[in-house]
């Protein structure tokens, strides 16, 4: 549980950083929650660690046309104290609020985890069904990339080497949509099993926006587009939840370990994905 | 305060813990000291063809890197509990050198030790060892480790089989078989479990070149004996030039009773480095690979029984994984306190039990919290539940019909809890079990479940719940019985205790046994205080330092109130008769006429000339006039060997909801009534219930070490290993009865590990019932909602 040796350098500004990081062997060091176990493990090698800790401009939540700016640095504390979040966002509060314990959310960055980019993560799920998008910069400029094709695979996304994800943006929410997120962990770590994040609006013309994002199922987060259309269009009554959650998985392959091996985790991601969409429909105004 | 027992003070102890200014191992810096890291096995099974250590040899700060073939000159580490009995048989022994020096027979065994100025210098210079491996199939389950063909992990043991040992009476249980009206029959899987003390083991050795004399600080449960194995078996050196300090010590369960390897390591290490101290202590992960395991069986039971539920035999065939070598003590707990213990607290006449000891590329198995005595409860409750379902009896009613009855004691166990070859053998002393039972069935509502069950269903869940009626054997003792070879440890368990009451009037009392977060310093202050009648605070506990501490067997087993605590009262017990003739002398009467009240002495009838303790304790100590014979100092030592074992017992009942669309178990209601005797400190043994019954319910629901086929340990470390955390257990709902032993003068029994060998089975008893209507009549643990699905899926057909 000691790291090898690593070198250091606290970057000052965003150009900084992206001037250290394009050196290779250089990690980006944001809240550490991810990178330093995996280095204490020795799992994962640094040359040097690239500390963006202090950089401010990457920091905090701001209303932004009709949406969000989230900087990439915020912590989960920070977005659980925000009152932007918290009236309209209530989906990524009712996450928030149980990732990992205090002392994580205290220090743990959005930014970080979503760059990391674990499978089973809940904040990859959630932005997914958010409909969020990240923007990514390197030396060579700025680019936008919807959540939907950021990740790529378990710990792969689509960040390049020497880009930093800088900030994620969320649209506004769709109004009178209703958001739910069911999930059921994995007892030690904690680490969801199956996660199934739901935002729907019901009108009086049926469900017309359906979102799903399904984390700790594959090898990287989804949205679950079979689930999506199949509820599209209905009432969204029991009938059609079921008829929808039933196809959660479709398309992925679900994932097996020692405390969940993929019969039972495709099982329970179809449960997970009824509960939330019948909690979502049933907050839809 | 004068205190007696029975009050509840918060434990002297804690302050020091709770601010973080106890002295753990890990807390120890010595001058000049350097730091040990060890390389350890990346396979299950393999030979060793070379290792190069040339690269970590020239590695920054590295003072040396060292192999098996660098510690020839200690032995193998000693084994001291063969399994036995009656037959004397053979138990084909392998145990770890300090490093491995030709094969490994597990992940995690240790190959190689780096010892360099710092433990980051130590580490890095590991992953510059190389070792030329030869890997080997392996096996890591008993059953099938047994089958031919199975890959051999040593020639001495043909079949990888240790031992197979049997108790009881096969024609007499046979006959039973043969003429039983109804027979049900179960595999039953004890999963291994990883003890996860929260301090990990470690130490700190120092080797004086002046005096030839090693010293070491270790995180153990048993200091006087690990002197002993050191200096009589390990390293050849006589026992006075070893001292063993245990300091604080965070936890041990039973894995820091052993003598592992890491011991004579660090104190070979200083050695080599002319003297300069040498710490290792192991990380979280590297604990999981490398200090012992528990449980780990599998069983085949049958039950006999008449159609009234009445059992008149029990036939039970039980593989115990004993890991890739042996630990200190690993082939007597699936024995001696497994198997002897398989009639409970019930009235069978006929139990015969055998047991197959097994090598298997794990890691070793010992004494876990219970030591095969949860194993057993674990067997022999499921197979009450078993037996009530197979004849549609209640499980409370099939109890009461088997419970020996109180007019029964001293009861002799027909499965042979005693008769050890030299003819010792240990009765159960007492016991009233229905009470306890009658208890905990109120509290819990038994008669309404029904209600409740249907409401349940209403929510798309299932109720159940399961009872627990265990018999515990503890304060293990006598000499006896547990020396006979092939019982025991081939050693004595009697324990001892010094009182010095020093001229300043402190009162402090030295003890061979070994707290390790039991709380002694105050329930040991408590015995004593009460005895002498003087303020628990004029009492200081001293332990767990060879050097200034009387030779004692240590703390496992439930046995340091039953037997150091008894020790101790006849230490106070000396002090007072002293002292009674003293002031006999001073007040020119008759030691028989002097009255000992509230640490107070007086002639009968004139306690207004009353000396206390510390003023014969002044006299004493000067001795400027004593009586004609007597010496100076008040100093008394006991040491007490308990005629018997004690016995707790009591029932437990949980209550369990079981989610229909997940599978997943809530634990929702659960019911401890203890008998544990007398209660020295209510508040301690609350705290040790508490403490087991979330152990055992770990175990029922989510503990559980999985090995891949190819011997990697795939639950390596908390983020899939699944330790109960507090907000996952309800409010526990503890009561007592009190029936006190009369095998030792305070009526105590032990407390220790009645909670995780008394709810395992309650829980799984409890989901099995909630599960009942769908015909499920067993699930294998962990209860996690993955396995509990699929028995729910494969039950629905």
């Amino acid at each position: 549980m000691i790291p090898a040796a690593f070198d250091y350098a606290k970057a000052s500004s965003v150009d900084e950083a992206l001037d250290l990081l394009a050196a290779d062997g250089s990690r980006a060091l944001a809240g550490g929650h991810s990178i330093l176990p995996l280095l204490k493990l020795r799992l994962a090698h640094a040359d040097r660690l690239v500390d963006i800790g202090g950089l401010a401009e990457l920091k905090g939540v701001a209303a932004h046309d009709g949406g969000l700016r989230i900087g990439a640095l915020t912590t989960y504390r920070e977005l659980l104290d925000s009152a932007l979040v918290s009236q309209g966002y209530p989906l990524l509060a009712e996450a928030t609020d149980r990732i990992a314990d205090l002392q994580v959310r205290n220090r743990g960055t959005v930014g970080g985890g979503v760059a990391h980019a674990d499978p089973a993560s809940d904040m990859a799920g959630i932005l997914l069904a958010l409909d969020a998008a990240f923007v990514l910069r390197s030396r060579g400029g700025t680019r936008t990339v919807a959540s939907r094709d950021f990740f790529r695979g378990a710990f792969t996304t689509a960040l390049a080497p020497g880009e930093l994800l800088t900030e994620i943006v969320l649209p506004p929410l769709p109004a009178g949509a209703g958001t739910a997120y069911a999930v059921q962990e994995q007892a030690a770590s904690g680490y969801p099993i199956a996660g199934v994040a739901a935002v729907v609006r019901r009108s009086a013309g049926g469900c017309d926006h359906v979102a799903v994002g399904v984390n700790g199922v594959a090898d990287a987060a989804y949205r679950a587009a079979a689930t999506e259309a199949t509820l599209r269009g209905t009432a969204g009554d029991a009938a059609a939840i079921a008829a929808a959650a039933a196809r959660v998985a479709e398309g992925v392959r679900v994932q097996g370990d020692i405390h969940a091996p993929a019969e039972y985790r495709a099982h329970l991601v179809s449960v997970m994905a009824g509960r939330a969409l019948e909690r979502a429909i049933a907050r839809s105004a | 305060m004068t205190v007696t027992i029975g009050a509840p003070l918060r434990r002297k102890e804690d302050p020091r813990f709770l601010t973080g200014t106890a002295h753990y191992v890990d807390d120890i810096t010595l001058p000049g000291m350097a730091h040990a890291a060890v390389l350890r096995s990346p396979y299950a099974h393999a030979n060793i063809r070379s290792i190069d250590t040339s690269r970590a040899v020239a590695m920054p700060g590295v003072l040396g890197v060292f192999t098996g073939t660098d510690f020839m000159e200690y032995n193998p580490l000693p084994m001291a509990w063969p399994a036995g009995g009656s037959a004397g048989l053979q138990n084909n022994v392998n145990t770890p050198r300090i490093l491995a020096t030709d094969s490994v027979k597990w992940t995690g065994e240790g190959v190689a030790a780096v010892v360099a100025e710092t433990r980051e210098q130590a580490f890095d210079a590991l992953e510059a060892i190389h070792v030329e491996w030869e890997p080997l199939p392996a096996v890591v389950d008993a059953e099938q480790a047994t089958q031919p063909g199975a890959p051999q992990l040593h020639e001495n043991a043909p079949n990888n089989v240790v031992f197979t040992w049997t108790v009881g009476d096969r024609d007499g249980t046979d006959r039973a078989f043969a003429e039983a009206e109804v027979i049900v029959r179960q595999r039953l899987v004890n999963q291994r479990l990883i003890p996860n003390p929260m301090e990990v083991r470690g130490d700190v050795g120092r080797y004086d070149p002046a005096s030839g004399e090693y010293t070491i600080w270790m995180s153990s449960q048993t200091p006087h004996i690990q002197r002993l194995l050191l200096a009589a078996f390990v390293m050849g050196v006589p026992e006075h030039k070893i001292r063993v300090i245990a300091p604080d010590v965070g936890g041990g369960f039973g894995a820091k009773i052993y003598c592992y390897a890491d011991y004579a390591m660090v104190l070979g290490l200083s050695k080599k480095l002319a003297g300069r101290p040498v710490k290792w202590v192991e990380t979280r992960r590297e604990s999981y690979g490398s200090t012992t395991h528990g449980r780990d069986h599998i069983t085949y039971l049958e039950v006999a029984a008449k159609r009234d539920g009445e059992v008149t035999g029990l036939r039970v065939k039980t593989y115990a994984n004993l890991g890739g070598r042996l630990s200190t003590i690993g082939p007597g707990i699936p024995t001696t306190l497994y198997g002897r213990l398989l009639a409970g607290p019930y009235r069978f006449p006929n139990v015969w039990c055998e047991v197959v000891g097994v090598y298997t590329n794990t890691t070793f198995v010992d004494a876990y919290r219970g030591a095969g005595r949860p194993e057993a409860t674990y067997v022999l409750e499921r197979a009450m539940d078993l037996l009530a379902d197979e004849l549609g009896i209640d499980p409370a009613e099939i109890r009461r019909r088997n419970f020996l009855p109180p007019d029964a004691f001293p009861y002799r166990n027909p499965s042979g809890l005693g008769r050890a070859p030299n003819g010792a053998e240990i009765l159960i002393d007492s016991g009233n079990y229905e009470p306890a039972l009658d208890k905990a069935l109120a509290i819990a509502g038994y008669e309404r479940l029904d209600e409740a069950k249907a409401e349940a269903r209403g929510r798309d869940k299932y109720l159940g719940a399961g009872l627990s009626t265990y018999l515990e054997v503890c304060g293990v003792a006598p000499s006896k019985w547990i020396g006979a070879v092939g019982e025991g440890w081939g050693a004595a368990m009697w324990e001892s205790a010094n009182i010095r009451v020093h001229l300043t009037g402190k009162i402090v009392l030295t003890i061979g046994t070994s707290s390790h977060g039991q709380g002694h310093e105050t329930t040991m202050a408590q015995i004593v205080a009460g005895e002498l009648g003087v303020p628990v605070e004029d009492v200081i506990v001293q332990h767990s330092d060879t050097q200034g501490t009387p030779f004692g067997y240590g703390t496992y087993g439930s046995r340091s109130a039953a037997v150091g605590g008894t020790a101790a009262q006849l230490a106070a017990g000396k002090v007072k008769e002293k002292a009674k003739r003293l002031a006999a002398h001073l007040l020119e009467a008759s030691p028989d006429d002097i009255v000992y009240e509230s640490g107070k002495l007086y002639v009968r009838g004139s306690p207004d000339r009353a000396k206390t303790i510390q003023e014969i304790a002044f006299a004493i100590d000067l001795g400027f006039d004593l009586p004609a014979g007597m010496e100076p100092y008040l100093d008394e030592t006991a040491y007490y060997d308990a005629p018997n074992c004690t016995f707790p017992f009591g029932t437990h009942v949980a209550i369990v909801e079981v989610d229909e669309g997940t599978g997943a178990v809530d634990l929702v209601r659960y019911i401890a009534v203890d008998d544990v005797g007398n209660r020295i400190n209510p508040l301690i043994v609350e705290g040790q219930i508490h403490g087991g019954i979330a152990q055992g319910v770990g175990q029922a629901l989510w503990e559980g070490a999985v090995y891949g086929e190819n011997g990697a340990l795939l639950s390596g470390s908390m983020l899939d290993y699944a330790l109960p955390r507090a907000s996952w257990l309800p409010d526990l709902e503890l009561d007592q009865t009190v029936t006190p032993s009369p095998t030792n003068p305070l009526g105590v029994k032990g407390v220790g590990e009645t909670g995780t060998i008394a709810s395992t089975p309650a829980v799984v008893n409890a989901v099995v019932d909630a599960l009942s209507p769908l015909g499920i009549r067993h699930i294998d643990m962990p209860l996690t909602p993955a396995r509990v699905w699929a028995a729910m899926q494969q039950a629905k057909g």
